[in-house]
């Protein structure tokens, strides 16, 4: 009974590979969800898996690398055709790699990268957080069309790479136009309350009617600072011109109801790239670049935002 | 406790609270500006009153709890579990005062939970709530199911943004719950008996007090203390959210009550004082704001202001003082004649 009950389990265990040889099956190490855009890249990925008829097995590291690693192990065990992973640290990833690549399995990294020899992974599918905060930049130069605009902005958490990088490419982007000057900048932690109350302190100091705009690193921030620009007696985007970047959906309907600028859209869509590659890959070897970009796209009051947030509201942000 | 007791008893908070307000004045010059502008009181000072509301309120329970020589660390789980208690029955459909009401049930339960693993179980209370403040934001994540739930429930919102005769609803709440347990506890023999528990519990218990009781009690009211400031935080954002709501809180409540000069080993407190340590602690935060410095420095500043403050209030320096007092050359040798007791 028991060889029987055995026997059967493992036929369905491994009756996806043995189906056909055209269906794929992918292992995707998610770091957890920790995050609103997390648990919208989690959902997007099974979506494309699903979409491309590849039986994706799902492991949820729940912030751990060993539980990465170990995910990564039972993947390799069980022979699966490529490996997505969303990498919760940087370092100490070279010998699963090698594992991987030893069983002739294909790693793609999503979202971050590592730091390990770049030949132990096929590619890296990332959004690049510099760029993002000159796309910001750029449209706010391009709004106030060399009007004075004195800038207040809402940092991500001290020292975290987004909020460096964010802050470093908003600030080439404005650099040269004499009428744009960041008079304030303080950290708001990436969350909501930390935005308002960071806000509330910019609009006391600063005084609300010479703040022209606001640029906060993500838009949990950007909702908590409209609600503060709205108790001193303010409109939001229209006496403050608010930009932020993530494009969730919360900023979405913002736009739609006229209290915020512009958002700039970090992908959940990770996997589609990384999918293609991967096909294009096992098709006929096409080995792609080292890193995929993806693509830092603006959302402005011109998009029909009402509609994209009622399409983004299921994804689990 | 006498009027002059009081007065003597909360004097080092006041005057910390005064030179960390002079600090704010100084780095922002229009910090004592109050104006009245859409309905409501507008200013830095009404700010630091109403930013600081989720700590005072925490610092209330804190404040009995540390007085019977425990320690409650899952007030911000618990924040997190109360406000996305409250938003996910509003996004259900209810009222906000079923909402408000579910979210202290839920407090309460947590505080029962802390108070049984103390009291009865004799679980050292920092391990015991260290396992709600582990395991509560996970709670509250399983109740939001990992989003930030928001609503737009008037009722609700009005708890943490609205005002009442323009001031902000929070400062209302806070001022009025610390207000009426400080009364509680000082007009009956409750503080008394909870102090007496910090000080030596066998001996209390030998005396007739039912320690496990009050124990309980304690970490009920610190649970219902944080729901409210849960639900407050909440409100004030139109959302919960689970991953950051009080997130470090219980450090800057279990900070307010040291400040407050109360006792980490039990024994002798004052709520008023820990109050006053929760708005000196949010004036330093206003300071950090205010100065314009880069977020860098946010973290040194206000480890340097609680270290001077910390310093100013330890029982050395305070004997230094004092020594320093006496030694210092006697005054002019006062014209009258000592009278000498004749009885």
């Amino acid at each position: 009974m028991t060889i029987k009950a055995t026997l059967l389990a493992s036929a369905l265990i491994f009756s996806p590979l043995a189906a056909t040889a055209a269906d794929l099956t992918i292992g995707f190490s998610q770091i957890g969800s920790e995050s609103g855009w997390r648990a919208a890249e989690t959902t997007v990925t099974k979506q494309e898996a699903e979409a491309r008829g590849i039986n994706l097995k799902f492991a949820d590291a729940q912030q751990k690398q060993e539980n990465q690693i170990s995910a990564l192990r039972s993947f390799i065990a069980q022979g699966v055709d490529a490996i997505l992973v969303a990498p919760v640290v940087a370092t100490g990833w070279d010998e699963v790699l090698e594992e991987a690549q030893d069983s002739d399995i294909p790693v793609i990294l999503l979202d971050r990268t590592v730091d390990a020899p770049d030949n132990l992974y096929l590619t890296a599918v990332t959004s690049d957080l510099v760029h993002e905060g000159s796309v910001a930049g750029q449209w706010l130069v391009d709004d106030v069309a060399g009007a004075d605009c004195r800038i207040v902005e809402l940092q991500g958490t001290t020292g975290s790479s987004p909020a460096i990088d964010r802050k470093a490419g908003f600030e080439k982007a404005i650099a040269g136009h004499e009428n744009l000057e960041i008079v304030r900048s303080q950290t708001g932690d990436f969350t909501r309350s930390q935005g308002k109350v960071v806000m509330e302190s910019f609009l006391k100091a600063e005084g609300g009617k010479n703040i022209c705009a606001l640029y906060a690193h993500n838009d949990d921030m950007a909702v908590g600072a409209i609600q503060a620009i709205k108790e001193a007696g303010l409109k939001p985007g229209e006496d403050i011109r608010i930009v932020a970047i993530d494009a969730v959906p919360d900023a979405h309907l913002a736009i739609a109801n006229g209290e915020m600028n512009a958002t700039i859209e970090l992908t959940p869509n990770m996997a589609g790239p990384a999918l293609d590659a991967l096909a294009a890959y096992l098709a006929d070897g096409t080995t792609p670049p080292k890193w995929i970009q993806t693509e830092s796209r603006l959302y402005t009051a011109a998009d029909d935002n009402q509609a994209i947030y009622e399409t983004k509201k299921g994804l689990g942000y | 406790m006498t009027r002059h007791q009081f007065i003597r008893r909360i004097t080092p908070q006041l005057i910390i609270l005064g030179v960390v307000l002079a600090l704010n004045f100084l780095v922002f010059h229009d910090f004592f500006k109050i104006e009245f502008q859409n309905g409501r009181l507008f200013g830095n000072v009404i700010d630091v009153l109403n930013r600081g509301a989720p700590t005072a309120l925490l610092c209330v329970g804190m404040t009995l709890v540390i007085a019977t020589k425990g320690i409650d660390l899952s007030v911000g789980a618990i924040m997190a579990i109360a406000g996305a208690t409250a938003a996910s029955l509003i996004v259900d459909g209810h009222n906000w005062v079923s909402a408000l009401m579910g979210a202290l049930a839920v407090g309460a339960l947590c505080g029962v939970w802390n108070g049984f693993l103390v009291a009865f179980l004799r679980i050292q209370p920092i391990v015991a709530t260290l396992v709600l403040m582990v395991a509560g934001r996970g709670i509250a994540q399983l109740i939001t199911e990992g989003t930030i739930l928001t609503f737009l429930d008037e009722g609700l919102i009005h708890l943490g943004a609205g005002t009442v005769l323009g001031i902000p609803t929070p400062v209302l709440i806070w001022l009025f719950l610390g207000g009426a347990v400080a009364f509680f506890v000082r007009r009956t023999a409750l503080g008394m008996l909870i102090e007496s528990i910090g000080i030596n519990e066998a001996s209390s218990r030998l005396a007739g007090i039912n320690s496990r009781v009050l124990l309980l009690c304690v970490y009920v009211v610190s649970g219902i203390g944080a729901a409210v400031a849960g639900v407050i935080v909440a409100a004030d954002i139109q959302g919960a959210d689970a991953n950051n709501a009080g997130l470090w809180l219980e450090l800057d409540a279990i900070l307010a009550v040291v400040i407050g000069g109360n006792s980490l080993l039990g024994g002798r407190f004052s709520i008023v004082a820990s109050l006053l340590g929760a708005m000196i602690i949010q004036s330093v935060n206003s300071v950090i704001l205010l100065s314009g410095m880069p977020p860098e420095f946010n973290l040194v500043i206000k480890a340097l202001l609680i270290l001077a403050i910390l310093v100013i209030q330890s029982p050395k320096v305070g004997h230094l003082i004092y020594i320093l007092r006496a030694s210092a050359p006697p005054p002019e040798v006062k014209q009258t004649t000592p009278v000498k007791d004749v009885n």
